[in-house]
């Protein structure tokens, strides 16, 4: 309970003199602003999601300044092909002479791009479709639901595979675009019984009562409660895009160009990187990939026990 | 009663959403079909013959009819189980390619899901049952950890060292060629020599979600009231364990485990494909990667039907197995 605490820094008491609105408004603004700090500080203190953060942030800044992080072009191919890790080529070269450890680097842009990107996607239409669905009930309720389950019970890699086979275009945006489209099933039913219980709670008919608009009563009576649940739903969003980018690529749908850890992992099988010894060329990307699925999940464990106290059991 | 009705027709609906969508889908691709094939027959020349296209036309029997004549066909030939040709393996059908990768498919889920479905349960029971001991936090992080890996990759890393490597089992494909497939014993020890490594693969990952799963459940009902009025009549921990904490536990992984067996029917496409196990998970990678429309679009169409079935059946053995479903709704 403590660690609640941290979240609500008081600030406004140093906030100007101003008339009495601007004063509620200065409030509400100067809370919000400092929300974000507070949730890190609470993540922050839970041992396993600290690891996480620290994780995360490695790969945020590898992937930000990939250009200074990388000896070589990922793209060029001026090497010797097949070297061995080691001098001048961390983790060696590929067939066509392309230097490992550079598309590494590179391929971690990609990933956190899909996971971001896919993740909000998925996350935005599980929110609108989960609180409208809960919020109003009736058979808005009856129809949506309808389409969360049918959402549900497709099986997303096989979709996501027949989509991005008729898609027009292969780029990475088409499948980000198809991951994300794809990916919100679970999310919106999660956030559809959260509401569920939200919405009979006393304080929102007390707002209701006190005259508050319905997106006014969603977005700023409900949501505040909800947002554990939508950090663990974006979280798991996340992961899922970047997994199923990586599997997707693996296969060898998608565009095979793009740097990803996952054409790199094509690529490696492709050309029997085991088979002729290439070990790092396989090895590290999925390496990589375990360390920022992990990293997410490591960060999850603070959001759970945030929202749950009953997880809160060190 | 009510509850069992309204599900089956919830039921209906979603099978008919999704087969329209199935229809709907391949036809929002820009372009036509048959200009397609003719074009991946000739990738070299730049012009498309227009005879050609209409003897592919002709070949696969492409309607040139309104969509909604269209729709009505597709419907017809969906109950009479017609799904066309396969346009990678012409002349063969499609229910026939089928016919030769769903048993493949089906043998090696049915055992992988029973297996770990149980090793799973188990573990997580156990887990629960000691929470916060030492073998708690083994299980929940090791699983939590394994899962962090991609499959695609330990399948990779087992194929080379226990296959390539060693020598220890064949390096893919489903039985060996001189064996005849067929009720004897030559043909299913090869088969199951090769089913080992794809079955390890996917045993790997197997347990985790049951693990997980049945300790989260678990641990929340040891806490319940009645619970606790169990232990303050002064029954034994093991019996509270069994009779008041997993029985119950057990429920939602019932149910999930009934889901996950219309999942089988798709097979995993990353494995399969690793190993060439000659299962539907494979036949659909390949329909995607030839463009098998007709094909892809059945096994997709029997993925789902299979999954929507097993939703159903959850959904009966959860009302049967938990009454308040049946009054909540």
């Amino acid at each position: 309970m403590s660690m609640l605490q941290q979240g609500e820094t008081p600030t406004v008491s140093d906030a100007l003199p101003l008339d009495e609105e601007g004063a509620v408004e200065q409030q509400t603004r100067a809370n919000r602003r400092f929300r974000v700090p507070g949730w890190l500080g609470i993540l922050w203190e839970n041992r396993k999601s600290r690891v996480g953060l620290v994780m995360l942030a490695i790969f945020l800044i590898v992937a930000v300044f990939a250009p200074l992080f990388s000896p070589h072009d990922p793209r060029s191919n001026d090497f010797a092909p097949n070297l061995d890790p080691g001098s001048g080529h961390l983790l060696g070269t590929t067939t066509k002479g392309e230097d490992i450890f550079s598309q590494l680097v590179y391929g971690a842009r990609t990933s956190l791009i899909v996971g971001v990107v896919g993740g909000l996607l998925a996350t935005a239409i599980a929110l609108v479709i989960g609180l409208t669905a809960g919020y109003l009930g009736g058979t808005v309720n009856e129809v949506l639901t309808f389409f969360i389950n049918l959402a549900l019970v497709v099986p997303i890699l096989p979709l996501i595979a027949l989509l991005s086979a008729y898609a027009p275009g292969q780029g990475l945006w088409v499948v980000i675009l198809i991951i994300g489209l794809t990916g919100w099933a679970s999310g919106a039913r999660l956030k559809k019984a959260q509401i569920l219980t939200l919405r009979s709670r006393d304080y929102i008919t007390a707002a209701v009562f006190a005259g508050e608009g319905l997106w006014q009563v969603i977005f700023r009576e409900i949501m505040p409660n909800m947002i554990s649940l939508v950090v663990v739903g974006f979280m798991g969003s996340a992961m899922g895009a970047i997994g199923a980018e990586a599997g997707l690529a693996f296969l060898g749908f998608g565009n095979p160009e793009t740097i990803s850890w996952g054409t790199m992992s094509y690529w490696a099988n492709n050309q029997g990187a085991l088979v002729t010894g290439q070990w790092a060329w396989l090895l590290a990307p999925g390496l990589a990939l375990s360390f920022l699925i992990m990293a997410l999940t490591l960060v999850n464990f603070g959001v759970d026990a945030l929202g749950n106290p009953q997880l809160r059991e060190e | 009663m009510i509850y069992f009705v309204r599900r089956f027709a919830v039921f209906l609906l979603t099978l008919w959403a999704a087969i329209t969508l199935n229809f709907i889908i391949p036809r929002l691709q820009p372009g036509d079909p048959a200009e397609r094939i003719v074009r991946r027959l000739n990738p070299n020349s730049r012009t498309v013959d227009p005879n050609q296209v209409e003897a592919v036309r002709k070949m696969l029997g492409l309607p040139d009819t309104n969509i909604f004549e269209q729709y009505l066909q597709y419907l017809q030939t969906l109950v009479r189980g017609e799904f066309g040709v396969s346009y990678s393996y012409f002349p063969f059908t499609v229910t026939h390619m089928i016919g030769q990768t769903l048993p493949w498919t089906l043998v090696l889920g049915a055992v992988t899901l029973f297996i770990g479905f149980v090793v799973g349960t188990l573990l997580g029971a156990w887990a629960a049952w000691r929470r916060n001991g030492p073998f708690d936090s083994v299980t929940t992080l090791g699983a939590t950890f394994l899962g962090t890996l991609p499959s695609f990759w330990i399948a990779l890393l087992l194929l080379y060292v226990c296959a390539f490597k060693w020598g220890w089992f064949p390096v893919g494909g489903g039985y060996s060629g001189d064996a005849q497939p067929g009720w004897n014993w030559a043909f299913i020890s090869s088969a199951f020599e090769h089913s080992v490594l794809p079955a390890v693969s996917i045993l790997l990952f197997a347990p985790i979600g049951w693990i997980l799963g049945m300790r989260n459940n678990m641990v929340t009902i040891l806490g319940d009231d009645y619970t606790r009025l169990a232990k303050a009549k002064g029954l034994s921990e093991r019996r509270i364990a069994l009779w008041y904490g997993a029985r119950v536990a057990v429920l939602p992984n019932v149910a999930g485990l009934a889901l996950a067996v219309g999942g089988i029917l798709g097979g995993s496409v990353v494995i399969e494909q690793i190993f060439s196990y000659p299962g539907m998970g494979r036949l659909l990678f390949e329909a995607l990667r030839d463009g098998d429309y007709p094909l892809m679009q059945t096994v997709f169409l029997f993925i789902i039907i299979g999954v929507l079935l097993a939703d159903l059946v959850a959904d009966f053995l959860y009302g049967v197995l938990d009454p308040r479903v049946r009054r909540g709704g």
